[in-house]
């Protein structure tokens, strides 16, 4: 192993399609017609020396050390400004030039410590390479004159710091804030010799508008932006490429290190999902796993009341297998199951629901899926025929249209909203549907040609006004309608949204959104050349989450937007791994492929694969599995990586169910809300520390490599198998690609992956099969995976949850840039800096009636439950609207939600809660004593030391 | 004179409102705020952004980019000496030695009794007439040492 060092050419690739031939240092290269000669010389290997330039942004031309010559050309232009044209002879290295570069760079180090020793950055140093490049022998100039050496550090920032002493003022970090993060965050204040660097108007780097996403620590030449944890630990020795555990857009980082330490996680420019971008979470959030809240034993324990006790692995397990064989002699074969985690690798997924079908012989498996994307999931393989997003990310760049639907990227999905808010830069239209004003509405340099800020709830009725105007004005793209759709569900379809209950006009009584304004957004999203739909959870977490998703399916299809290169259905998928946790046949109801548990040839196949008679009758959901707890006859559940009693809606109903169980068996991380009330825990391992892969939003299968043994001794695949084996079962796999090749033989879509092949090619979009070896970046080219597109009629049939004089605010809840889920990772990490706690999002006529300032208590209640926590006054949220957050555990947002659920799949309706908000003085009785047994459930004892003769 | 306003942030809207329609509305904008409050109030940088729907750094960047643009209040008379070369040449150097010595500060000061605030210029476009001045936004040229404490006498008594 080795320090993976990437080739930077300078100035970004250029896809002009026309070539163009240059000699360079009597070479010739071939290059695309507008690459500049500094990255033509480089793909023949030609390094020409360069201070200012870097390929993740465009050409500068201000360090003046990339100058070269062209024959029949005057003077010594810059290369990197300087396009390679046909028939150029150029020299990159000359008497000239030579004498040029030193004295450029003598007047570089006259302003620059000479520290390089003791500098963090030494090894890893453009300046100081440079230096050696052009060949630096001495600086006249000396080091007595005007400086910059007395600068003050900035270290506000929890995991860089910002040294203006050893600033070379080249503006890459305010170029890659600007075009690669696109926040604009940076600038460089003052002119001539007092220019520097400055985060917002000279403030710290914490208190400025910065996100922290990392790219302009990524972009620096020198320690002027780095690290802390560099300047800690020191440089890495060797790197290993995986993918970050966050988010559905899986980055791919390289994880570098000095032997199993971790020194910093940096993006992979050939990482196709983010191409060298990052976001806080993947870039720096990485401190959780090696955080001394990690349980790195197993443990038992009789009771909840009890205190945890450390046991070996034999005995977690052996009380894993001998308590689910128990629950299961006494109370038959179904009263025990599993929850799959959308955390944990395809491998260790698919594995989970294995024991479950092939060992616990039923089929009560489920995932947290269940309360995300479920209804993507059946929504479009109803309509297209396949349970996943159309497109590439890459997509977004030959969108014409933007249409973001319940949805918040610069939040959520960060390094896609970055590429998103590029292409909208570039002069995409956007139209944002949401009830909150979000950053996409209008942020530096991004402004929605259409906000459309319906009430929460509403999205079926909205849809269906688009898609009537799209019927009404004659704007149904009628060949791909004829071609590639089924022709009596299209007229169906048309006849049901031109009926007037679905006009804009009418719609606009439900939704508060003006008809011509639903009207105009319809006309531009069907007119306006490629139109992409990009959506999140709300669209899909509510009652009619399933409607909303085929509404969205039917408008894609209409216009023709589907089944080529910036268009297409792409839901923006929560979790790293929830599109692979759903494909591994998580859901009770479906082996992996999404194909039904009652096909007879699909079982059969597994069966014979597996040695097993296979149950024909899908299993239990997580809330029927809850439900069947407390009538009695559901006692056993395993949860791998998942935190139920946080994360899944009406926390005291999912309570009761877990204290109604005989064995709850928690694998995670840490000690989280859920094993409050397990009697087993065994302890998990990062993505860190095992072997796999992630599926992203866009189907793309990305390698997982272990960097580290793992910390509790086996990775998350190697403890099923254990449960497996004790359970009497044995599974035989000595390595997760074994697992992957099993996946493949039983899987269509997945049959042509493989271990070799994704490290060849990097990863590999599904389906990935002998009609597609590379995988497929877009879906449906030509002809639909389900034959004709389907149109189904979508009623809008508003919630049951409904606002009234006692619970007069509608509830919404979303996500935060800086946090992740229910925070057990980011709370542990530097990120906690910019969100301490959950904050209830309220507008100012609504906190003023209710005599609210910013930062008061207040009590937040609905029909469920009530909570406390601090308000946040802002115009963020309509009037009539309150928001929040559910990354922190204190205050247990889901206390308040209902357990109103998607018709389909129940996915939960936490997008609408009818509350009401009052002032308060602290935590409610029921915060109070949760707390109480939270602190209780977190004892552990440790057993007396043993005597050393053993 | 000019009679500078206090910031007020009701005021500063409706100044930057008035621009925000114009093609390349950041200078313009910049210059009607100085020419009211005399400087640009660092409260009124995130209202520009937010009006531009830029950054507040890119406002930032642009108010100290131009060394006309001033952070904080000047006096109640500001007087620009050109220190561009024609202006040099024609004795500027010795006006601006004078004007240090007789007002005690240094460039971009104001007077301990808040009076005068004295900035450097780079051409004001007047080298026939050099060496050149500004005061109170009205040109003077052929300036010589006692004109110049001439000048300065009748703003401080005006």
């Amino acid at each position: 192993m080795s320090l993976i060092s990437e080739i930077d050419f300078g100035t970004p690739v250029s896809d002009a399609e026309t070539t163009v031939t240059v000699t360079i240092d009597g070479f010739a290269v071939t290059v695309p017609e507008g690459t500049s000669i500094m990255r033509a010389a480089m793909e023949a290997g030609i390094q020409v020396p360069k201070l200012c330039a870097t390929d993740s942004v465009n050409a500068f031309g201000s360090c003046r050390l990339c100058l070269v010559e062209i024959e029949g050309r005057a003077g010594t232009p810059a290369s990197c400004t300087t396009p390679a044209g046909d028939g150029m002879v150029v020299k990159t290295q000359t008497g000239r030039l030579k004498k040029l570069r030193r004295d450029v760079m003598e007047l570089y180090i006259s302003d620059h410590p000479l520290d390089c020793l003791t500098c963090a950055a030494n090894g890893d140093c453009e300046l100081q390479d440079m230096a050696g490049a052009v060949g630096l022998r001495e600086v006249r100039y000396g080091q007595e004159g005007a400086n910059h050496f007395d600068a003050a550090k900035d270290q506000s920032n929890p995991y860089f710091t910002f040294d203006p002493a050893k600033c070379i003022v080249c503006s890459r970090c305010v170029r890659a804030c600007e075009e690669v993060q696109g926040t604009f965050a940076l600038t460089i204040d003052g002119r001539g010799f007092a220019s520097h660097v400055a985060a917002g108007m000279d403030e710290p780097f914490l208190a400025s508008e910065c996100v922290s996403c990392g790219a302009c620590v990524q972009a620096c030449p020198t320690a002027t932006l780095i690290e802390k944890s560099v300047i800690e630990i020191g440089q890495p020795e060797h790197s290993v490429v995986t993918t970050c555990a966050y988010c559905g857009v899986g980055c791919s980082f390289k994880a570098e290190m000095r032997g199993e330490e971790v020194v910093r996680m940096v993006p992979y420019k050939d990482g196709a999902a983010n191409h060298g971008h990052s976001c806080v979470k993947g870039r720096f959030a990485w401190g959780y796993t090696n955080h001394r809240d990690r349980i790195l034993k197993p443990m038992i324990r009789e009771r909840i009341s009890d205190p945890w006790r450390e046991v070996s692995w034999d005995e977690a397990v052996g009380r894993v297998a001998s308590e689910f064989k128990r629950i299961q002699a006494t109370r038959g074969r179904s009263s025990i199951g599993a929850i799959t985690s959308s955390r944990c690798t395809n491998e260790e997924t698919y594995l989970v629901q294995k024991l479950v079908r092939a060992v616990f012989g039923n089929n009560n498996t489920d995932t947290c899926a269940r309360v995300c994307h479920s209804p993507t999931g059946y929504g479009l393989s109803k309509t297209f025929g396949t349970s996943a997003g159309t497109q590439n990310f890459d997509s977004v760049d030959d969108a014409d249209v933007i249409l973001v639907i319940g949805a918040n990227p610069t939040d959520a999905h960060p390094v896609f909203a970055s590429r998103m808010k590029k292409r909208l830069r570039e002069g995409a239209k956007l139209i944002v549907i949401d009830p909150r004003r979000t950053d996409l509405v209008r942020s530096a340099h991004i402004k929605a040609d259409y906000h459309l800020p319906l009430l929460p709830g509403t999205n079926v009725a909205m849809l269906n006004a688009l898609a009537h105007v799209v019927v009404t004005e004659g704007l149904v793209n009628e060949k791909f309608v004829r071609d590639q759709c089924d022709g009596d569900a299209f007229a169906d379809w048309a006849a049901f949204v031109a009926r007037p209950e679905n006009s804009p006009e009418a719609a606009s009584h439900f939704t508060g959104v003006p008809a011509e304004t639903i009207r105009a957004a319809a006309r531009l999203y069907a007119t306006g050349g490629n139109a992409a739909i990009y959506y999140g959870l709300g669209v899909t977490e509510h009652s009619q989450g399933t409607t909303t998703v085929m509404a969205i399916a039917n408008l894609a299809m209409a216009t023709g937007n589907i089944g080529r290169e910036g268009v297409g259905v792409n839901p923006l998928r929560g979790q790293n791994n929830v599109q692979g946790a759903c494909d591994m046949g998580s859901f009770p109801h479906e082996l992996p492929g999404y194909r039904h548990i009652s096909d007879e040839i699909v079982r059969g196949l597994f069966e014979k694969d597996w040695g097993v008679h296979l149950d024909a009758e899908p299993g239990l959901r997580i809330p029927n599995m809850l439900d069947a707890a407390l009538d009695g006859s559901f006692q056993g559940l395993y949860v791998q990586g998942e935190d139920i009693v946080q994360s899944d809606p009406d926390s005291k109903h999912v309570i009761a169910g877990l204290q109604a169980m005989e064995c709850v068996v928690v694998q995670d991380l840490f000690l989280n809300e859920t094993s409050n009330y397990a009697h087993v825990f065994l302890p998990g391992s990062t993505f860190l520390e095992k072997d796999g892969t992630f599926t992203n939003a866009e189907r793309r299968i990305n390698r997982v490599r272990k960097v580290m043994a793992p910390k509790g001794g086996m990775a998350d695949w190697e403890i099923t198998l254990a449960i497996a084996k004790a359970m009497g079962v044995p599974m035989h796999y000595s390595h997760p690609s074994e697992i992957m090749d099993e996946i493949a033989r039983l899987t269509p879509s997945f049959s042509g992956v493989n271990y070799a092949k994704l490290d060849a090619l990097g990863s590999v979009q599904w389906p990935c099969n002998d009609a597609a070896p590379e995988g497929t970046p877009t879906m449906h080219i030509g002809k639909f995976v389900r034959g004709k597109g389907n149109f189904l009629i979508t009623e809008f049939v508003p919630t049951d949850e409904k606002i009234g004089p006692r619970f007069p605010l509608l509830l919404t809840t979303g996500r935060i840039l800086s946090q992740y889920n229910v925070g057990a990772q980011t709370r542990r990490t530097g990120n906690a800096t910019w969100h301490g706690e959950d904050l209830l999002e309220i507008h100012p006529h609504d906190a003023e009636e209710r005599g609210l300032h910013d930062g008061s208590w207040v009590r937040l209640e609905s029909r469920s439950g009530a909570t406390s926590l601090r308000a946040h006054i802002t115009d963020r949220v309509a009037p009539g609207i309150v928001y929040t957050t559910f990354h922190h555990p204190d205050t247990q947002a889901n206390v308040v939600t209902s357990d109103y659920s998607d018709w389909a799949t129940n996915c939960p309706e936490y997008k609408v809660t009818a509350v009401q908000v009052a002032p308060s003085n602290g935590p409610t009785a029921w915060q109070t004593e949760y707390q109480a047994h939270s602190h209780e459930s977190r004892r552990i004892a440790h057993p007396a030391p043993l005597p050393a003769a053993e | 004179m000019p009679d500078f306003e206090t910031w007020n942030e009701q005021r500063g809207g409706e100044i930057i409102a008035a621009h925000v329609q114009e093609e390349g509305a950041a200078l313009p904008m910049l210059h009607a705020l100085q020419e009211a409050f005399g400087y640009i109030p660092r409260a009124a940088v995130p209202m520009v952004a937010s009006a531009l729907n830029v950054s507040r750094a890119e406002v930032h960047g642009i108010v100290s980019f131009y060394h006309d643009f001033r952070e904080a209040p000047p006096g109640a008379h500001v007087l620009k000496l050109c220190r561009a070369e024609a202006c040099q040449s024609m004795g500027g150097d010795a006006i601006a030695a004078a004007a240090i010595r007789q007002l005690q500060i240094g460039w971009a000061e104001t007077t301990p009794d808040g009076q005068i605030t004295l900035e450097p210029v780079f051409c004001l476009g007047l080298c026939a007439c050099a060496p050149a001045a500004m005061l109170d936004g009205k040109v003077v040229g052929r300036l010589d040492s006692t004109r110049l404490s001439t000048l300065l006498e009748n703003v401080r008594q005006a």
